[in-house]
C-alpha cells in the first residue's frame, strides 16, 4: 500500500511541472500587462516601461520562468503586486475560507446525495423515488449563482434572517454561530447541483447492487431490510460512489468561484478572478499551481480510498 | 415497512437537527440587520491594493486613504479649487519654478512622529529619487505628477521649498490629489515594503485593521489637530459584485454604498434611503481616427457628434446618472469650463447632410468597445446604442469588443490601421491633464502620449503649452476656454457624457456629501 501511494505521488510530479509551464505561458501570452492595469489612464509607454522594470518584468521569459520555479521550490511564491503582500500568505488565508465553504458543501452533498439515492433505489418507481428524482432534476438544472442570488433576495433582503454576504459579521462577531450564519446560504447554494449528481449516481449504483444474488441471499436468510440496504448493498455500492464524491470535491472547489463572487466569500476562487483582471501574474500563477496541487492530492486520496474498499483494484 | 419507518425517523431526526442548527445560528441574530451606531460601514467596489497613498491609483483606494492622510493642500469642499491643509500658506516665485510652503505647527502623525519640513522632504524624495533608501517601497505609478520637482529643500523646521525644472501650473492640484498625501517617515522605515498594509498619516482617522477581502477599519484619531471626526470608526467592505452590494444595502448590512448601478437606483427611492449625486471631473468620449478613413474629414467627425443621441444615452442607458458632455473639459472644473459652449444637438438630418457632403455614405467603420473598466460606465449598451445611431444616418459601424486591459493595449498605441473609433473615459484632477495628454500633436502615441486618434491643431498645441506654465488662474482659464471652443468645432472626439458619481445612504447616516473630486471625505459624516 505504501508503495502504491509513493508511486502515485511520484507520478504527480510531471503533472505539476506541466501545470507550472502552462499557467506561466498563459499569463505571458494574454494581452494586457500588469503595468497597464495598474496605471489605467496614465499608461504611457514610458510609464509602463518604468513600472515593468520596477516589477522585474523586463527579463526574458525563460529566465523569469526559472527564477519563479526556483523560488517556488524553496517555498517563495513571490510578492503580489496588486495586494502588496507575499503570494503564499494570501493563498493560505484565502484557501482556508474556500475549504470551509467547499468542505461544508461537499459534506452536505455526500450526506444528502447518498441518502436520497438509497431511498430512491430502495423504492424504485415508488412515490418517494419519483419525488426525489423530480427535485434532483430541478437541483441539477438551476445554476448555483442564480440560486444564490434568489436566496439572498429571499433570506437576506425580504426576510432578513441571514446576512447577505461575507464570512463574518463586519463589526463584532467572529465566533462559530456567526460563521454558520454566513455559511448557511453559500454552502447550500453550492451543494445543490453536486447533491443532485450524487443522488442520481448513488441511485443507479444501488439499483445495480440490489439486483445481485447475494442481496437476495441476505434477504432470504432473514437479514433485516435496513441492514441489507446499509450494511450489504450500500457498502458495495460505495466503490462506485466514492469516485463520484471525488469528482464532486473538485466540482464544489471550482464551482465555489461563482458562489464566492455572489456571496463575497473571501476565498481563493474570487482571489484568482480578481488577480486575472488586474494581471497580478505571480498571484495567478501561485494560486493556480496551489489549487492544481490540491486537485492532484484529492485524486490520489480518492484512488487510495477506492483501493482500500475494493481489494480487486491493483495497488 | 421497517425501512420506511426508519427512513422517516431518520428524516425527521435530520430535519429536527437542521432546524436546531439554524435556530442556534439565528438566535443572536435579532440585531442582524442593525449595524452599530457611531460605526459607519461603507460598501466599496473592490479590495484596496494598498493604503500607501503614493502607491495607489484607483478611486476605490483613494476613498480610504483620503480619510487617513492629509497633503500640503486640499480641494476646497464642493469645488476643484485648492486650499491650505497641512501647509498654512504658500508663495510661488515670480518665474513659477519655486513653491515655498509654510507648514502647520504642532501636527503629529498617528504614530507620534512630528510633522515637519523633513517629513515633507522624505515623502517627495521617496517617490522621486531612485537612490532614496525607501524608494523600493514603491512602485509609485503616479510619481510623474511631481516629475517637475527637481529638489525638495528644508528651509527651516516648518518651511519647505519645492524647486521645479520649469513652470508647471497643475502642481498645486496635483498636490491636492491623493498621490500628494503625506506618510509618516518612521512608519515607512519600520515596515518597509509592508508599509502599504500598515499605513500612518495625520488625518482624522487612523488605521486599525485590514482583513483581506473582508474589511479595512479606521478609527477616530483622538489627537487630530482639527475638528475630530464624527464617527467612531469607519469600516470599508469590498463587495465586488454590484447585485450583492445592492442586496447588502437593502438588507441593512452596509450604511453607505458607492457607485450604485443606474438600474438599481429605483430600489432606493423612498424615506429609508438617501441618494446623493455629484458631477465630477469625468469625460466619456469616443476617440475618432483623424488620420485615416472617413473621420479624417472634419465634417464626418462633426456628423458623428450630431448623429448620436446623447440625451437618450444619459437618460435611458445610464438612467440619469450622467450629463451630456459639451467638450473636452468637464464642467466640474468650474473655473476653467467654457459656459458658452452648448453640446452638439441631436440632429440626424444635419449629420446625413454632412456625411453626404463628405461623400462618406455607407462607409464601413470599426468601433472598439470595452467590456468594462474604470470610469467606462456601461460601455457595451452605450456602444450598441451609438452603433445604432450611426447606422441610422447611413454609416456602417462594426463593433469589436475587448476586455479592459486588452482594450487599453489596443487603443493606447493608436488606432491607425486598426479602428476608426474607440470608447474612452478619463477622470482627472486638473483641467490640464486630459487635453495635454490626449489632444496635442506632441502627445501622439509614438511620442508617448494618449492622442490615439492623431488629432493635430497647432493653435490648440500653443494654447495648452501656454496654459501649463501660466500661474495666474484667470489667465489660464481664458486659455482653456479658447481651447475648448476650437476643439469642439474640430470634433476630434464625440463628446458623450460627464458622469455623476452617486451614493446611497441609509436614513441613519447624516451629512454625507460627495465632492466633485470624487474623493469621499467622511470626517463630518454622522451615523446614528
Amino acid at each position: 500500500m505504501g508503495n502504491y501511494i509513493l508511486k502515485r505521488l511520484i507520478s504527480a510530479i510531471p503533472v505539476l511541472l506541466g501545470i507550472t509551464i502552462i499557467v506561466f505561458l498563459i499569463m505571458a501570452m494574454i494581452p494586457g500587462d500588469p503595468a497597464t492595469a495598474i496605471l489605467g489612464s496614465y499608461a504611457t509607454p514610458e510609464n509602463v516601461e518604468k513600472l515593468n522594470r520596477d516589477l522585474g518584468l523586463d527579463k526574458p521569459l525563460v529566465t523569469r520562468y526559472f527564477i519563479w520555479l526556483g523560488n517556488m521550490l524553496t517555498g517563495d511564491f513571490g510578492r503580489s503586486f496588486s495586494l502588496n503582500r507575499p503570494v503564499i500568505d494570501e493563498i493560505l488565508e484565502r484557501f482556508n475560507a474556500t475549504l470551509i465553504l467547499a468542505g461544508t458543501s461537499w459534506l452536505l452533498c455526500a450526506i444528502f446525495g447518498i441518502l436520497a439515492g438509497v431511498i430512491s433505489a430502495s423504492r424504485q418507481y415508488g412515490f418517494a423515488d419519483k419525488a426525489i428524482t423530480f427535485v434532483v432534476l430541478i437541483g441539477i438544472s438551476v445554476p448555483s449563482f442564480f440560486l444564490g442570488m434568489m436566496m439572498i433576495l429571499l433570506f437576506a433582503v425580504n426576510l432578513r434572517w441571514l446576512p447577505a454576504s461575507g464570512m463574518f459579521a463586519i463589526y463584532g462577531g467572529g465566533d462559530l454561530p456567526d460563521l454558520l450564519r454566513h455559511l448557511a446560504m453559500p454552502a447550500v447554494a453550492l451543494a445543490v447541483v453536486a447533491t443532485g449528481v450524487v443522488a442520481r449516481l448513488s441511485r443507479s449504483a444501488m439499483l445495480e447492487v440490489l439486483r445481485q444474488d447475494y442481496i437476495r441471499t441476505a434477504r432470504a436468510k432473514g437479514v433485516g431490510e435496513r441492514r441489507v440496504l446499509y450494511g450489504h448493498a450500500l457498502r458495495a455500492a460505495m466503490v462506485s460512489i466514492i469516485p463520484v464524491l471525488g469528482i464532486q470535491a473538485g466540482f464544489v472547489l471550482s464551482g465555489s468561484v461563482f458562489i464566492e463572487i455572489v456571496f463575497q466569500w473571501p476565498g481563493v476562487g474570487r482571489m484568482l478572478v480578481d488577480a486575472i483582471l488586474t494581471r497580478d501574474i505571480l498571484l495567478v500563477q501561485g494560486g493556480v499551481v496551489f489549487v492544481a496541487a490540491c486537485y492532484v492530492f484529492f485524486n490520489i486520496c480518492v484512488d487510495v480510498a477506492q483501493s482500500l474498499l475494493d481489494p480487486r483494484i491493483k495497488t | 415497512m421497517n425501512v420506511l419507518s426508519w427512513t422517516r425517523r431518520g428524516l425527521f431526526a435530520a430535519a429536527a437537527g437542521a432546524a436546531l442548527a439554524t435556530g442556534l445560528a439565528l438566535t443572536p441574530g435579532t440585531a442582524l440587520a442593525q449595524t452599530p451606531p457611531g460605526v459607519l460601514i461603507v460598501g466599496q467596489i473592490a479590495e484596496p491594493k494598498s493604503l500607501d497613498p503614493a502607491a495607489v491609483t484607483a478611486q476605490n483606494d483613494f476613498r480610504i486613504v483620503v480619510n487617513m492622510y492629509e497633503g500640503l493642500v486640499q480641494y476646497k469642499s464642493g469645488t476643484l479649487e485648492v486650499e491650505p491643509s497641512l501647509a498654512e500658506s504658500w508663495d510661488v516665485s515670480e518665474d513659477g519654478t519655486e513653491y515655498t510652503f509654510k507648514l502647520r505647527e504642532g501636527v503629529t502623525f498617528h504614530d507620534g512622529t512630528p510633522f515637519n519640513a523633513e517629513a515633507v522632504k522624505f515623502n517627495f524624495d521617496r517617490m522621486l529619487d531612485e537612490e532614496h533608501p525607501y524608494h523600493n517601497t514603491g512602485p509609485f505609478p503616479l510619481a510623474f505628477f511631481f516629475s517637475a520637482i527637481t529638489e525638495t529643500q528644508v528651509v527651516d523646521e516648518y518651511t519647505v521649498k519645492l524647486v521645479l525644472n520649469e513652470p508647471y501650473a497643475p502642481l498645486l492640484s496635483n498636490l491636492a490629489y491623493p498621490t500628494g498625501l503625506l506618510v509618516s517617515p518612521t512608519a515607512v522605515a519600520e515596515y518597509g515594503e509592508d508599509y502599504g498594509r500598515n499605513p500612518v498619516g495625520t488625518g482624522p482617522f487612523q488605521f486599525a485593521e485590514w482583513r483581506s477581502n473582508e474589511r479595512v477599519v479606521v478609527e477616530r484619531y483622538a489627537d487630530y489637530w482639527g475638528e475630530p471626526a464624527e464617527a467612531e470608526a469607519v469600516v470599508f467592505r469590498p463587495i465586488t459584485d454590484a447585485n450583492t452590494r445592492v442586496a447588502e444595502m437593502l438588507s441593512g448590512g452596509i450604511d453607505v454604498m458607492v457607485e450604485v448601478p443606474p438600474t438599481a437606483l429605483s430600489e432606493f427611492q423612498g424615506e429609508d434611503y438617501n441618494i446623493v449625486e455629484q458631477a465630477g471631473p469625468h469625460v466619456w468620449f469616443l476617440i475618432l481616427n483623424a488620420k485615416e478613413g472617413p473621420f479624417a474629414d472634419k465634417r464626418v467627425r462633426q456628423a458623428a457628434n450630431y448623429a448620436i443621441n446623447k440625451e437618450a444615452l444619459v437618460n435611458d442607458v445610464l438612467e440619469g446618472t450622467a450629463e451630456v458632455a459639451a467638450g473636452p473639459i468637464p464642467p466640474a472644473f468650474a473655473w476653467a469650463y467654457n459656459e458658452e459652449l452648448d453640446p452638439y444637438p441631436y440632429d440626424p438630418e444635419k449629420a446625413r447632410e454632412l456625411i453626404e457632403e463628405a461623400g462618406a455614405e455607407g462607409a464601413e467603420l470599426t468601433f472598439y468597445v470595452t467590456e468594462g473598466g474604470s470610469g467606462m460606465l456601461d460601455p457595451i449598451p452605450m456602444g450598441t446604442a451609438i452603433q445604432a445611431d450611426l447606422n441610422a444616418v447611413g454609416l456602417d459601424v462594426k463593433i469589436e469588443t475587448y476586455e479592459w486591459n486588452t482594450f487599453l493595449g489596443e487603443v493606447n498605441p493608436g488606432l491607425e490601421g486598426k479602428a476608426d473609433m474607440a470608447e474612452m473615459a478619463w477622470m482627472t484632477n486638473d483641467p490640464d491633464t486630459l487635453p495635454f495628454l490626449a489632444l496635442r500633436t506632441a502627445a501622439f502615441p509614438s511620442e508617448g502620449g494618449f492622442n490615439s486618434g492623431y488629432y493635430s491643431n497647432p493653435e490648440v498645441d500653443a494654447l495648452l503649452d501656454k496654459a501649463r506654465v501660466e500661474t495666474d488662474q484667470e489667465e489660464r482659464a481664458k486659455l482653456y476656454k479658447e481651447m475648448q471652443e476650437i476643439v469642439q468645432e474640430d470634433a476630434p472626439w464625440v463628446f458623450v457624457a460627464n458622469w455623476k458619481q452617486n451614493a446611497v445612504t441609509s436614513d441613519r447616516v447624516e451629512n454625507l456629501v460627495l465632492e466633485p473630486s470624487f474623493l469621499l471625505q467622511l470626517e463630518d459624516v454622522v451615523k446614528n
